[in-house]
């Protein structure tokens, strides 16, 4: 039998609040310490004990880290999930389960081994009768280190970050770990092809989740007022600022430069942070979808007042409560046309862990400067999974505050200033902050119609000019914002634009595509909206543009529509929101699927998720 | 030509060399006879007379006619008039940012009693540092005439018909959510709104002040509780109240009753002297709070003055042990992490 090194997927079944987290995250990050690129996927239900829940880890030699559809080795521990796990092994592929599970096997074409691990667990008297569970999620750990070659040192540092040195849990699961790589010695014959060799290509690389990255991005940006209400997938994004930021904002004497707030409810989350941005803070909030929802009135006022204030959506996929550990793209739409009234929004779509670190710093410097809400939606998949990522890097520019006004500075004007005054032609006013003891300083804001001094009026040519002039600000804002990122092939004529999480499916999607299908591609990751110049331009270039996004709708391809109405019948949609992260597959088979001209596809595989789509258009791919 | 040396500062300047027109704001745009423009010229007059700078003061609003009023006063002082029963969320953040500053809020029963029940209750427990004012009618004026969840059961107003829901009582409401100052007082009792409001002013940490302020055009019949002739022939004061600015000395006015004279320190070290009138009422006590203020509701009695204080309490920003200098003054060195801190944390990561 040929080897298979270091290119498959594993996923372990269990029940959800079984502890089985510390197993699967010390197998991920025994891979990557071992050099070998990989990623995880906490495939969670909306639950804290009982259901059953998939972790999905993918070993892959050629770097690719987004998820795959298919798994070679399968770990059963829970016996609700028996049947479906056991059909999902690969032809060929590996089947470990807990032996204490009767259940018929009714596979023949895999390696099937059961697992002693409730016996193995009891056997170790240190391990304390409340833990066995627990420690017993070790013992596939161990099996694994036997069996596939999981590296029995990277296994040792990943408990031992995990634990953060504490030596008796460490023990305690190392010992297991022991117990079930020598059980599986004495025991077990290998009979399927998988194996994990060490590599070097994850040296210099580190491992974090994009809330981690976007929270320690706000913490370098600044931030000064967190307000938040629990929410899943974005409560982890401000209990990271809560971890990091005593540490990372310390000073000698002992006091902070900031504050972290837990707020009643959304309304009031952003209530808070809209106050705080107003007198001077640099402000934030964190949520998802149905937040979001609640935050619409606030972030209506923040645009026409002229708050700046930065506003994260991990978005889950909707609507309504929808699958609230379910990944999505669907928020896009929204946000943009966030509020009752004209309204424009700025939204940041960071695509991978270094941009969630980035656009935390950066989303301040564009609130503060344009004097607006910045939405950065993130998602579940993004925000939730341990991704590879290369370290953060420091802020290269220094924040930039704005054109505030202190009182120094109404001094020199001697008074003549004017809060929402055009001074400069590019529609952003000068402000001045609360506090400010200049006498002629103080403005009264409100949401309600108001002249250049913010006095309430009813006058129509001064409501009008306030909202041109609205315009013009948003117009101007396009220079601020990050620019897409263009991957390019020679020659392609034929473009695909997405934007966030799903970059890894996409890239890896664009190689199939051009070695399978002959399909040369280039591709632009849309990194903000309003969109700029740059997009119009390689829409502009293309023959035909695929946008690809998580969600039902096309989205951004609705919008792109829009902002190029002479190139609208370019643009195809493929759009696929199922909850579930990106994969290449969907999104090769998406492409091919609606490819009518230019580069006919050589095949179509027929198991494709987006069969129907196929089969609706009657253009089904020549085999 | 300078001042003569004896004449001292004018008659009309206070102690921070300010006029009383300082104080002002815009003309008023709400009714004539309007309960809520005689408590802003109350508000002038106390800070006026407290010597604040109106520099010193955020003023806050939610929407309806008393959120209109910060308009009407103190046009030094930034103010902001944010949404529909959410002030104390807009309050909160916007008193982060200056510790210093001291926040007047001004809501009406709709907005604070329906719309931002939860906010109000909320706010109560952080006990931001806020003289919380409640321009209290019992009825939407903005929206010509409708019931408001202060209105008593019973009340008739001409398009609405009868009103069939017990009401919200406010202070009772604030007391349960632990405010640490709970004071109520009728708007046509000038000089009882004014002390108390000193008082509210003075106190460290949230003072709600609820003031009954007839709507004279949609809830004035004799009959509604919150109609001037109904708050005249109802009004139960607890007692007398003499507000004593920190730097004079305490004197007692000589015109005060027999009875029990208590005095509450301030956190500014200023005093208030009640003068309990026919009970020994001690407005530290919650037991009795709560009773007094079940006994006045069940009497149709109109209890104002000042129910229930706290002294002392931590406030918002005290939880937050911020540093001297008001957040919004620090520069990026204070709020940028040093360089180094990069490797830290992604040595943190795995």
């Amino acid at each position: 039998m040929n080897k298979a090194v270091n290119d498959f997927s594993i996923i372990v079944g269990t029940k959800n609040g079984s502890g089985s987290s510390t197993a699967n995250n010390t197998i991920l990050r025994a891979i990557f310490k071992m050099g070998i690129p990989v990623s995880g996927k906490n495939l969670f239900p909306s639950n804290i004990q009982g259901l059953p829940t998939w972790y999905t880890i993918r070993a892959s030699k050629d770097g690719f880290t987004a998820r795959r559809e298919e798994q070679e080795i399968v770990v059963a521990m829970n016996p609700d999930s028996f049947t479906r796990d056991l059909a999902s092994v690969a032809p060929g592929g590996a089947f470990f389960y807990a032996d204490d599970i009767k259940l018929p096997i009714t596979r023949a074409d895999i390696a099937i081994y059961p697992m002693p691990v409730k016996k193995l667990v009891r056997d170790d008297h240190n391990v304390p009768a409340d833990f066995r569970d627990l420690v017993g999620n070790m013992i596939y750990v161990g099996v694994l280190v036997h069996m596939i070659g999981l590296d029995f040192d990277t296994v040792q540092a990943a408990l031992n970050f995990h634990f953060k040195g504490k030596q008796k849990p460490i023990d305690m699961n190392l010992n297991a770990v022991k117990a079930g790589a020598e059980w599986a010695k004495a025991n077990l014959e290998k009979k399927d092809p998988y194996y994990l060799e060490p590599m070097n290509k994850t040296e210099g690389l580190i491992m974090a989740d994009g809330n981690t990255a976007a929270a320690i991005g706000t913490i370098f940006g600044g931030a000064q007022f967190v307000a938040w209400y629990p929410i899943t997938p974005a409560s982890s994004l401000a209990e990271a600022v809560n971890d990091y930021i005593p540490m990372l904002r310390k000073r000698k004497d002992g006091k902070n430069t900031y504050a972290v707030v837990q707020a009643e409810d959304e309304l009031a989350a952003i209530g808070m942070a809209v106050g705080a941005g107003w007198s001077g803070l640099r402000s934030m909030t964190s949520t998802s979808g149905p937040g979001l929802s609640l935050m619409t009135e606030f972030a209506g006022l923040a645009y026409y007042a002229e708050v700046p204030v930065v506003i994260w959506d991990v978005q889950r996929i909707g609507p309504s409560t929808g699958l609230p550990t379910r990944t999505s793209q669907a928020d896009l739409s929204f946000v943009v046309g966030m509020g009752h009234g004209d309204s424009d929004s700025i939204v940041l779509l960071p695509g991978n862990i270094n941009e969630c670190f980035d656009f935390g710093w950066q989303s301040f410097d564009i609130a503060e400067r344009v004097q607006a809400p910045v939405f950065v939606l993130s998602d579940l998949d993004m925000g939730m999974n341990q991704w590879m990522s290369k370290p953060f890097e420091y802020p290269k520019t220094p924040m930039d505050r704005g054109k505030v006004l202190w009182e120094k500075d109404m001094e020199d004007l001697k008074g003549n200033w004017a809060r929402y005054l055009d001074k400069d032609g590019d529609g952003i006013p000068y402000r001045t902050i609360p506090g400010n003891k200049h006498p002629l300083s103080s403005y009264f804001l409100r949401g309600t119609g108001h002249d250049e001094q913010a006095r309430y009026t009813e006058d129509h040519v001064v409501f009008q000019r306030n909202m041109e002039r609205l315009k013009k600000k948003y117009e101007t804002a396009k220079e601020f914002l990050p620019k897409p990122i263009i991957h390019g092939t020679n020659g392609a004529k034929i473009g695909i634009i997405a934007y966030g999480s799903t970059e890894a499916a996409i890239n890896e999607a664009r190689i199939q595509l051009e070695q399978d299908h002959g399909m040369k591609t280039n591709f632009l990751r849309v990194r903000a909206v309003p969109l700029t110049r740059e997009v119009d331009e390689f829409v502009g270039k293309h023959d035909q543009v695929y946008v690809v996004e998580m969600n039902r709708d096309g989205q951004l391809h609705q919008l792109l529509s829009l902002a190029n109405p002479e190139s609208a019948t370019k643009l195809i949609s493929v759009a696929h929101g199922d909850g579930m992260p990106a994969s290449a597959r969907w999104v090769r088979e998406g492409i091919l699927a609606k490819n009518t001209n230019g580069s006919k596809p050589k095949s179509v595989e027929k198991k494709s998720s987006a069969k129907k789509t196929v089969a609706k258009n009657g253009k089904k791919g020549a085999k | 030509m300078s001042a003569l040396p004896m004449a001292g500062a004018p008659a009309n300047v206070n102690a921070v060399g300010l006029t009383k027109h300082d104080y002002r704001g815009n003309p008023t745009t709400l009714c004539q006879g309007c309960g809520h423009n005689s408590i802003s010229n109350q508000i002038i007059a106390a800070m006026y007379e407290m010597n604040v700078l109106p520099e010193n003061v955020l003023k806050f609003s939610g929407i309806g006619c008393s959120s209109k009023s910060p308009t009407y006063f103190m046009n030094r002082s930034f103010g902001f008039n944010s949404l529909h029963g959410r002030m104390p969320s807009i309050a909160t953040g916007g008193l982060f940012g200056d510790h210093t500053l001291k926040g007047v809020g001004v809501s009406g029963d709709g907005d604070t009693a329906s719309i931002g029940m939860g906010q109000f209750k909320h706010v109560m427990r952080r006990n931001l540092n806020l003289v919380y004012i409640i321009e209290n009618n019992g009825v939407y004026g903005l929206t010509k005439g409708q019931f408001s969840a202060t209105a008593e059961r019973g009340l008739e107003l001409k398009k609405q018909g009868t009103n069939p829901y017990m009401p919200v009582d406010i202070c009772m409401e604030a007391v349960i959510s632990n405010a640490t100052f709970v004071a109520r007082s009728f708007a046509g009792n000038a000089k009882q709104v004014k002390e108390l409001l000193k008082a509210a002013f003075a106190h460290r940490g949230i003072a709600v002040l609820d003031i009954i302020s007839p709507c004279v055009t949609f809830n004035n019949a004799d009959n509604a509780h919150h109609s001037y002739a109904w708050g005249k022939d109802h009004e139960e004061p607890l007692h007398d109240i003499t507000y004593i600015p920190p730097r004079s000395e305490i004197m007692l006015e000589t015109e005060l009753k027999e009875g029990e004279i208590r005095e509450v320190a301030m956190h500014d070290g200023s005093t208030v002297i009640l003068k309990n009138l026919e009970k020994h009422y001690n407005p530290t006590d919650r037991y009795e709070v709560l009773r007094t203020l079940e006994e006045a509701q069940r009497n149709n009695w109109l209890t104002t003055g000042l129910i229930y204080i706290v002294e002392n309490a931590p406030t918002l920003s005290d939880t937050y042990n911020l540093v001297d200098t008001p957040l919004n003054r620090l520069s990026g060195a204070d709020l940028r992490p040093a360089p180094a801190m990069i490797d830290k944390v992604n040595a943190l990561m795995f």
